[in-house]
């Protein structure tokens, strides 16, 4: 009943931003919003640069990936000099290289992939001004980059898409901070922490415990963390923990944050190209199967955990193994889905400890790419080339040249999307191979039999698809994981960016074709099916050899411990 | 093209820095006038936390054999208990304590033992066999362990399963104990966000009352 209500209020709260957020940011990214010139006209002077400037889409990677590149040094060199930087009551050390190179990668591509505990390894310069600092700018390059590949589908015989370093700023100062320095309010109310005070050592006179408790600027970190669809936390074992999450209603409000910008991002897309109803049809597509994994996957932990049956504990309030007694079973599940779906990978419970069928929802949720709704601003540039895709495949369907928004699609679109659409599927199985092959590889994970296998295959699916999330147990933080996964990381990020800004580019300079009787409708029921046909194929046969071998080895095999 | 790209790239990086500080020093600043208690960590006059305080009552490997888990108090989950307690001895940490657990360094953790773990079967039936050996027949929540390594609550179930034990070993009547375990039930927020709870620490403090 509880879940019900929480979906419930969910839909409607999301209903709204959808509908208001979605203009919001259109009008921001349009120039339409000025009540924060007076901090904007400042920036564009130091940066030289402003919105009359715009750039071709190949100016525009450039900046981008350049831009990445500098963020990811900055935030490598203030874990490398932490120890030697204030703000750091509890006295750390540098943090060692190859885990500072993961992490500044794993931050600036969104993905925040943990090889570290917080709690225990940063200092509070490190995470205000390396991991908060990315997680501000991460959304916003993600944002960006979609925003100037739909200007392609709006602008006709464009040479340009916009300009990266005018987008970046207008996605700073009018989204990110104002929308999360509300909700971090809610947070702090709610219990969860925020001082500079450093970790305060407390004995309780009842049952005689002496413990230290780790504090620090977590409450306003939790907010960000997930309306940007980062996913790390500022301690160890993330939204489980009281001190980021200590409430249900945190617990939603958390879900709700994280599907918020993905979501709405679609109703900016059709604002854009001047047809809701495109939009529509995208967020009909996401919304399909979104509900169709939390069904699953609510179902799936609402199941007895075997191993806890076995020992002859049979419960009817789900799997409660590594999850938070105020969440719930179902609940939990459903923040696991929208984590999962939406590139953010936080947690409020253990997923490594999820049923068999629990974790494959949460790991076929990554694997189909990271579009239902996917991250701020990735999961709509995908999603759009995963559309494009469809539209191609209705063309041959009916005979004619498929045209998407009036733009013809042709060759080189259908090339730019496949490449898109392969690049995270081909990475994901080539370092999950090479890490099964060798030694180092096999030395991580902490669970024997197929979940052991499935720890790896998460773990490179999780970064590939710029997630973060984990099966806690594989022990990640060795050379041999730090550096293939931050190529994961990187790859899966750049190489779906550059064909997407591409493709914008491509779009923009075409001139638009008008609608006939005969062209291909895209924003009725028949397309968000092929979509979503689109979607499940793609994904469905890339990864089905690979998770037959993990999660569903293991549901099959009935009384058997490993 | 590409010293234009750097020198813009450090411009916005450096200002995303300013901002970042800028607004967690704000939000701290707010958060202390606004929610003090809680943005310090909801530290109670007795000495713990409120909101993530688990009640183990073991917290080092020699004290495990004298006090786990007390008869005489009401018991959260076995985060920090049992097959899981911290073991100074074999680098082992517990998952109760998050920085320092009376001396041992570790982390707030989950086990990560996946749904067909031998570990976790024997680890289960270990403190299902305490359990039964005071009569109880334990509830999931009271043999699992949560995803912090700190789970502050049980469920009113996990409390009322507990009521026989205490109400033996304490002489306190086990109606007295129902009764006090309904009136320290917290309903879920809002009558449907999560679930409805006990915190164990606030639950023990009003028991050492009665006592």
């Amino acid at each position: 009943m509880g879940l019900f209500w929480t979906i419930v209020l969910l839909v409607v709260a999301l209903a709204v931003t959808w509908r208001y957020l979605g203009s919001y940011m259109e009008a921001v990214f349009e120039g339409r919003v000025h009540f924060l010139a007076w901090a904007e006209r400042p920036v564009y002077s130091l940066l030289g640069t402003g919105p009359e400037n715009e750039q071709t889409w190949k100016r525009y990677a450039g900046s981008m990936i350049v831009f990445s590149a500098v963020v990811m040094g900055i935030t490598y060199l203030i874990l490398r000099i932490q120890g030697s930087l204030p703000l750091n009551p509890q006295h750390l050390g540098a943090v060692p290289q190859a885990l500072s190179f993961n992490t500044a990668a794993s931050f600036v591509t969104n993905t925040n992939w943990q090889n570290y505990g917080g709690e225990t390894t940063m200092s509070y310069f490190s995470q205000i001004g390396a991991l908060t600092m990315e997680q501000f700018v991460s959304p916003i390059i993600g944002i960006a980059v979609a925003i100037a590949m739909v200007r392609g589908f709006s602008r006709r015989n464009s040479p340009t898409i916009g300009n990266f370093w005018v987008d970046m700023t207008r996605g700073l100062l009018y989204i990110v901070f104002p929308i999360a320095f509300l909700a971090g309010l809610v947070f702090v109310g709610q219990g969860a922490v925020q001082t500079l005070a450093g970790a305060v050592s407390v004995h309780d006179t009842l049952n005689g415990v002496t413990q230290t408790i780790p504090r620090g600027p977590i409450g306003f970190m939790e907010a960000i963390k997930q309306l940007g669809n980062n996913g790390g936390g500022f301690l160890d074992q993330n939204s489980a923990t009281p001190f980021e999450n200590p409430t249900g209603l945190t617990n939603w409000l958390s879900i709700y944050l994280l599907l918020a910008i993905p979501f709405s991002l679609t109703y900016t897309f059709g604002k854009m190209v001047g047809s809701i109803r495109h939009g529509a049809a995208l967020l009909g597509a996401m919304v399909v199967i979104f509900g169709c994994w939390v069904a699953f996957t609510s179902y799936a932990e609402h199941t007895n955990n075997p191993a806890v049956a076995a020992a002859g504990v049979h419960s009817t309030v789900g799997n409660t193994e590594g999850k938070e007694v105020r969440f719930g079973d179902t609940t939990t599940a459903l923040f696991g889905v929208a984590s999962t779906q939406t590139s953010t990978g936080s947690a409020d419970a253990s997923y490594d400890s999820f049923t068999p069928m629990g974790g494959f929802g949460l790991l076929t949720g990554m694997m189909l790419g990271e579009v239902t709704p996917g991250g701020s601003g990735s999961g709509l540039y995908t999603i759009l080339i995963y559309a494009i895709i469809a539209v191609f495949i209705g063309g041959l369907m009916i005979g004619r040249t498929p045209e998407y928004l009036g733009k013809k699609i042709q060759a080189k679109e259908v090339k730019l999307a496949g490449l898109g659409a392969l690049v995270m599927p081909i990475v994901v199985l080539v370092v999950t191979a090479v890490a099964v092959s060798i030694h180092a590889g096999r030395a991580g994970p902490l669970n024997s039999g197929p979940h052991g296998f499935t720890e790896i295959l998460y773990a490179l699916t999780s970064q590939g698809n710029n997630n973060g999330s984990a099966f806690g147990g594989l022990t990640g933080n060795t050379a041999f994981y730090n550096v293939i996964g931050a190529v994961d990381m990187l790859l899966g990020r750049v190489a779906i960016m550059i064909p997407a800004l591409a493709l914008g580019g491509v779009l923009a300079a075409k001139n638009v074709v008008p609608a006939g009787l005969g062209t291909f409708r895209t924003d009725n029921t028949m397309f968000i099916g092929l979509v979503i046909g689109v979607i499940l194929i793609i994904g469905g046969l890339t990864f089905f050899p690979a998770v037959s071998l993990g999660p569903i080895v293991e549901q099959l095999s009935h009384g058997k411990f490993f | 093209m590409i010293v234009a790209h750097l020198r813009r790239s450090l411009v916005l990086g450096v200002i995303a820095l300013v901002l970042t500080f800028a607004y967690a020093f704000v939000a701290t600043g707010v958060s202390q006038v606004l929610f003090r208690h809680q943005a310090d960590g909801s530290i109670t006059p007795d000495g713990s936390t409120l909101i993530g305080q688990n009640w183990s009552v073991m917290t080092t490997f020699e004290g495990m054999k004298a006090y786990w888990p007390a008869t005489t108090w009401f018991n959260g989950r076995p985060d920090d208990t049992g097959p899981y307690s911290a073991n100074p001895k074999d680098d082992v940490s517990g998952g109760d304590n998050p920085l320092v657990a009376n001396g041992v360094s570790g982390e707030s953790a989950a086990t990560n033992l996946g749904p067909r773990s031998k570990v976790l079967l024997a680890d289960t039936k270990e403190l299902v066999a305490w359990w039964h050996s005071h009569g109880i027949d334990p509830t999931p929540d009271l043999v699992t362990t949560s995803g912090s390594g700190y789970d502050p609550d049980i469920s009113q179930a996990d409390a009322l399963v507990q009521v026989p034990m205490i109400s033996s070993a304490t002489g306190i009547p086990a109606t007295t104990l129902r009764a006090l375990v309904v009136r320290k039930t917290q309903g879920a927020e809002l009558g449907f966000l999560g679930t409805s709870y006990l915190d164990v620490l606030q639950l023990n403090e009003a028991l050492a009352k009665l006592k």
